[in-house]
């Protein structure tokens, strides 16, 4: 590992030169400061100080539990948590306070992790604004920040910045905003179509989608049984990889994760790229692409090239299906995980007494949103039986026949897909609450959800801003279960982009020590 | 095709949510005409996918009780409860037949 000049959090905390108290304390000053990016949902002030002060004790004896011991960390609000309360963002969870951790959160919790809340997403993680949710809309640092600011062309601060702030992406929009803005140093998403990365792009920061069956869902509130997978939001490469490695593994409460033995990895520092080839799918070249994110993606791909590495175009044929495929595979899972919420065991229970079936209607039109409700008819719909093998049955199969696009392209040779993440930087708020959230989705989802259909690992890494002065991400896609040499060039990517440091005032305020130094905003 | 009011109302049933108004029948309407383009799809031959993982074993694990024994904790989230049973209302009455006046499918 090479030597570091500058100050790492970690190692900042093994050297006593910071506390996992007053790192806590600051976060927990962040986070208020930046109240108005609406990015937390619960803060566990309490809970967060004592995880720190337990910390602190560890360090102390010199006895910390790991490269998170005393690392603030936030997790979307579809993770269960014991004792914190979980909403899923939505009426039909408020106030409901789960009696487990979720396998995700109790492994960074035994590494000795500082929990510091909940964050905010779309309804039941359904969209890509985060911007459907019950506690409001999340709102993307990056709106406040000195870079957009400039390329703003507005000449009244205080009336634009209302009206201008861009939305984060979604659904896992509040975890990305707050790693972006520096409330914590990782946080939890979860990933069905793109949740992570998606947001991750908008906000300029890592946002990792592992195999399907790597990380254990248990305790992550399902949409998509055999699509969701935990993501990983950091603000390098280095950190999603130790995170991963403190999450990824067989879990017997999950009995979709893999039995395989999984080992934690560091990420080698690749000087040479000749041996690696890279695919570049035409398909991803959709329309809608901005023309400036086209120009980035040229860009990437030479610099592979001009290093040494093969760069080729490849298709994947049923790309543009994916969509549908994803539409109609997504809503009938829906239709069944939804069912759960009754109103009977927990979470909202109607005042309706009359019958169990009219409460149960009561309570499921009291408690869920319109995107929620439409989601489960729709899904109802092609899963009747006179609709089942048209649209049902039918979806599944092109399902496979996406999936086997990728398996042929990774068979001939190619180790890794460069693609966009998303079509476009980040929407204002006021534009992009101009269409509903169904047909967002579709369009947002676009160069994300082929990964998830077909169960591949892949990662966001901000590559460079855009003319309005905000983060454009790239997407890299490996073979299933070769995370390491997915992030292996991510990180390549990561160091050869330089993508800037944020500049957000209330960060600077707060303490230019430990946050301003770029390598110190990570904590490997 | 348009959805018929009696397959709207038979949704209704089945997934115990409502239309609400016209706008949530004209969603589903949308969401089917969106569904549709699979069917330009070829897929003789092709066997449905159920998993991405379906080329493994399914983890199962010994039939040995590790956990439980937390009724109480279970309770703590219900609001309707008596000792340790979760209180429904009355069962096997079926939703009322809304009429004209009231469907909410009117719009469609």
């Amino acid at each position: 590992p090479e030597s570091r000049v500058h100050l790492q959090v970690s190692s900042a905390l093994k050297e006593g030169q910071i506390t996992p108290t007053e790192l806590c304390q600051r976060c927990l000053a962040l986070i208020k400061s930046t109240k108005f990016l609406n990015a937390y949902i619960t803060v566990a002030e309490e809970t967060a100080l004592k995880q720190a002060e337990e910390s602190e004790k560890r360090y102390s004896k010199g006895q910390p539990l790991g490269v998170l011991d005393g690392i603030p960390i936030a997790v979307k609000d579809n993770f269960n948590t014991a004792g914190i309360e979980t909403t899923c963002a939505s009426n039909m969870l408020k106030g409901y306070i789960s009696p487990y951790n979720a396998t995700v959160v109790q492994k960074l919790l035994d590494q000795g992790a500082v929990l510091l809340g909940k964050t905010n997403l779309d309804e039941f993680a359904m969209g890509s604004g985060s911007t459907d949710g019950v506690f409001g809309p999340v709102r993307n640092p990056w709106s406040y920040s000195r870079q957009y600011k400039e390329k703003s062309l507005s000449k009244s601060h205080s009336e634009d910045e209302e009206s201008n702030w861009v939305i984060t992406g979604g659904s896992s929009g509040g975890s990305a905003a707050a790693v972006s803005s520096f409330t914590c140093f990782a946080a939890l998403g979860s990933d069905t179509g793109g949740s992570t990365r998606n947001p991750a792009a908008h906000c300029g920061v890592v946002g990792l989608k592992p195999t399907y069956g790597l990380i254990s869902r248990h305790g992550l509130i399902p949409l998509v049984n055999s699509m969701d997978v935990p993501g990983i939001l950091t603000r390098c490469v280095d950190d999603a990889a130790v995170v991963l490695g403190s999450l990824a593994g067989h879990d017997p409460k999950d009995s979709t994760t893999i039995q395989d033995n999984f080992k934690p990895f560091e990420l080698p520092d690749l000087t040479d790229v000749s041996k690696l080839s890279i695919g570049i799918p035409k398909e991803y070249h959709a329309p809608g692409l901005s023309g400036e994110i086209l120009a980035l993606w040229s860009k990437a791909a030479d610099l592979f090239k001009n290093a040494g590495a093969k760069v080729t175009d490849v298709s994947l044929p049923h790309t543009r299906y994916s969509i549908v495929c994803y539409h109609v595979l997504c809503t009938a899972e829906v239709a069944s995980n939804m069912a759960r919420f009754d109103g009977l065991e927990y979470g909202h229970r109607s005042d309706m007494n009359k019958s169990t079936e009219s409460m149960y209607a009561a309570t499921r039109r009291e408690g869920f949103n319109d995107v929620v409700r439409g989601r489960i008819l729709s899904g109802n719909y092609f899963l009747l039986k006179q609709n089942y093998e048209n649209y049902f049955i039918k979806a599944q199969k092109v399902r496979r026949l996406i999936a086997n696009d990728f398996l042929k392209v990774f068979r001939s040779g190619v180790d890794i897909l460069l693609t966009p993440t998303t079509l476009s930087d980040a929407a204002p708020y006021m534009e992009f609450i101009k269409e509903d959230n169904r047909t967002r989705s579709a369009q947002d989802d676009i160069l994300t959800q082929a990964a998830n259909m077909a169960g591949l690992p892949a990662i966001n890494v901000p590559a460079a801003l855009s003319e309005r002065g905000l983060p454009i991400g790239l997407q890299f896609i490996g073979r299933s279960f070769q995370e390491k040499q997915l992030l292996t060039v991510a990180k390549w990517f990561e160091k050869q982009v330089k993508f800037p440091m944020i500049q957000l005032e209330e960060v600077k305020r707060l303490d230019p020590g430990v946050f301003q130094h770029q390598q110190s905003a990570s904590f490997s | 095709p348009k959805v018929t009011a009696e397959v709207l109302a038979h949704l209704e049933h089945l997934a115990l949510v409502d239309f609400r108004d016209a706008e949530g029948v004209e969603r589903l309407q949308k969401a089917i005409q969106f569904a549709d383009q699979l069917q330009e799809v070829n897929t003789d031959g092709v066997e449905p996918m159920d998993s991405v993982l379906e080329d493994r074993c399914l983890y199962l694990r010994e039939d040995d009780v590790t956990e439980g024994n937390c009724a109480k904790e279970l309770l703590k989230n219900a609001r309707e409860k008596v000792e340790e049973y979760f209180v429904a209302p009355p069962g096997n009455i079926p939703l009322p037949k809304l009429d004209e006046q009231e469907t909410s499918l009117q719009g469609s």
